[in-house]
């Protein structure tokens, strides 16, 4: 169950004005059923377009998106469908709470699925648990709270669905140390319970190294790299190029190896270098 | 999606029609609407919508793209062209009919009318940047001030209210997106459904958009704003030989259509 695939998806904005803007041009992807995968790529390469595609918001002007094998803008059902299956969080979600109180608001997408009022609440509950809200906030109004309470707030929105796919995009974006590490527990542990397929656009390489089963690299509206991150991380210098980040202790081990260190190209974790690094100095291979 | 509408937006460009001073544009235009409304033959019409063929050319503004800035106006032209043609008294097209041959050139002339009036007041939209618009419509107002009318102030909120339009779209567009992948449903269900449906989309709406005017308040007040006195501009506007040759075939332009009137052609 749940496995989405894109073929050959290709998106113009403003498509026949002078503002013509190609975003993404003939990205396939398969993405397998609990998998978690980051997406990244520097600024305006296209990720966000891409997302939107998986749940229908947008119309590709090329290619198609299958979900399960079955072609999500079949037809006006299939789009409905698709967007209760694959929950979509955007870029910076605070900002479209607009109900009276936080419990009304998460419990906006049930309600609009026309789901009974016990099950309502229970996956009300049950979402805001996953994000770590406490049911003492539920009758407060969204908009007198933090950042970071209304960014949960409002990823338990669309946790409250129960989707099979789950896509955040940039869900730490803006947010303290200590709130992205919670907040990114939180998203794991919500696979784990419910073992939905996960994908995560990110900016930050060390939560990608440390979380992620695969990492699927944008440049210019395409995708360039696609493998583990050992895969795509070992690939430092051509991340560079394309003017992204790699995580501290490739960029450490990068520099090493230009010193004449021979640490491993895989090494992507603080841990990892830190083994390679000891075993270089007791002369045992790594 | 909401960001094609295409509401007297400005499409950047290097034509002659881009080049003219913005105050020369504005004038042109009020010359050219008052132009039109002298037109009351076929004559008439037919020079009227040869002068606008003629400078739709000459911006190289696609054809295609004005006809879209007609589009929302369809209903409004297809209401007069049927009042035109059924309420008209003359011959009858066929004997009996309540068509007649009167109503039938009156409504095309209408129809006609607003076509031109649109194409032409969107040509100017098109082809000048709203900065470049309002500073025009600023030093033309200017005299103004002498009779104490805010016209710097008016124009200042006149330019930020279209810098902010575009945003404001862009903003709704994702605020829509973003409820409708929670399973908010905009398109189907009685009138008070919908007015409901709206909102999940104006709460934010309008949340954000008073933040943003407070933000934009004080980040003008840290760099000192105090309105207009003694204000200076970065981009000077300057009138060229184009702006007198411009101004002068308008002139022309209105002569010969008030001539056309007088001599009841
Ligand atoms: N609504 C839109 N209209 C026109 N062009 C757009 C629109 N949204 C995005 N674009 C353009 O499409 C390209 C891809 O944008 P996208 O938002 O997908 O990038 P991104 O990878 O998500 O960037 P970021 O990391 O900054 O979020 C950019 O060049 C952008 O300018
Ligand atoms: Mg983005």
């Amino acid at each position: 169950m749940a496995e989405i695939k894109a073929e050959g998806l290709t998106y113009v904005y403003s498509a026949g004005t002078p503002f013509e803007k190609t975003a993404i041009e003939d990205v396939s992807l398969t993405i397998g059923q609990g998998e978690l995968v980051a997406v990244i790529g520097h600024t305006g390469s296209g990720k966000s377009t891409f997302i939107q595609h998986l749940n229908a918001l947008l119309t590709p002007s090329a290619g198609r998106v299958l979900l399960d094998g079955e072609d999500i803008n079949r037809d006006k059902y299939s789009r409905r469908d698709v967007k209760r299956r694959v929950g979509l969080v955007f870029q910076y979600p605070e900002y479209q709470l607009f109900e009276e109180t936080v419990y009304r608001d998460i419990a906006f997408g049930p309600r609009n699925m026309k789901l009974p009022e016990g099950e309502i609440d229970e996956r009300v509950r049950e979402a805001a648990r996953f994000v770590g809200v406490d049911e003492g906030l539920f009758e407060h109004s969204p908009l007198e709270l933090s950042g970071g309470q209304k960014r949960r707030i409002a990823i338990a929105g669309v946790i409250a669905m129960r989707p099979e796919v789950l896509i955040l995009d940039e869900p730490t974006a803006g947010l303290d140390p200590a709130g992205c590490a919670q907040l990114q527990e939180n998203i794991c542990r919500y696979r784990e319970e419910t073992g939905s397929t996960v994908l995560l656009v990110s900016h930050n390489m060390d939560d990608v190294a440390r979380l992620a089963g695969r990492v699927v690299v944008f440049d210019h509206g395409r995708v360039v790299m696609d493998g583990s991150p050992a895969e795509v991380f070992s690939h430092a210098g051509r991340l560079l190029e394309i003017g992204l980040n790699v995580p501290r202790a490739s960029e450490l081990a990068l520099a090493l190896r230009k010193k004449g260190v021979p640490v491993p190209e895989d090494v992507f974790t603080h841990e990892r270098l830190l083994a390679s690094l000891l075993a270089l100095r007791e002369g045992r291979p790594c | 999606m909401l960001k094609d509408i295409t509401l007297g937006q400005y499409f950047p460009g290097d034509s002659v029609v881009h080049r003219l001073d913005a105050r020369t544009k504005l004038v042109l235009v009020i010359v050219y609407i008052v132009a039109l409304f002298q037109a009351q033959s076929w004559l008439g019409f037919g020079l009227v919508t040869l002068v606008t063929a003629g400078c739709v050319a000459a911006s190289r503004i696609p054809p295609k793209t004005m006809f879209k800035g007609v589009k929302p106006m369809l209903f409004i032209i297809v209401l007069t062209a049927m009042l035109n043609i059924f309420y008209t008294s003359g011959t009858p097209v066929l004997p009996g009919w309540i068509i007649t041959w009167e109503g039938i050139s009156r409504a095309c002339q209408m129809v006609l009318r607003i076509v031109l009036l649109i194409s032409g007041t969107f040509l100017l939209t098109y082809t000048t940047s709203p900065i470049a618009l309002t500073d025009g419509l600023e030093m033309l107002l200017n005299p103004l001030r002498r009779l104490h009318v805010p016209v710097h102030e008016m124009t200042m909120m006149m330019s930020m209210a279209l810098r902010f339009i575009p945003t404001l779209i862009e903003e709704t567009d994702k605020i829509m997106s973003a409820q409708k992948a929670r399973g908010a449903d905009f398109e189907t269900g009685g009138l008070v459904q919908r007015a409901k449906a709206l909102l999940p989309i104006l709460v934010p709406l309008f949340v954000s958009a008073f933040r943003r005017a407070d933000e934009l308040a004080v980040a003008m007040e840290s760099r000192c704003y105090h309105g207009g006195e003694g204000r200076t501009r970065m981009k000077q506007l300057r009138m060229g030989r184009a702006d007198h040759i411009a101004l002068f075939l308008g002139a022309a332009f209105l002569a010969a259509m008030i001539a056309l009137k007088r001599l009841g052609l």
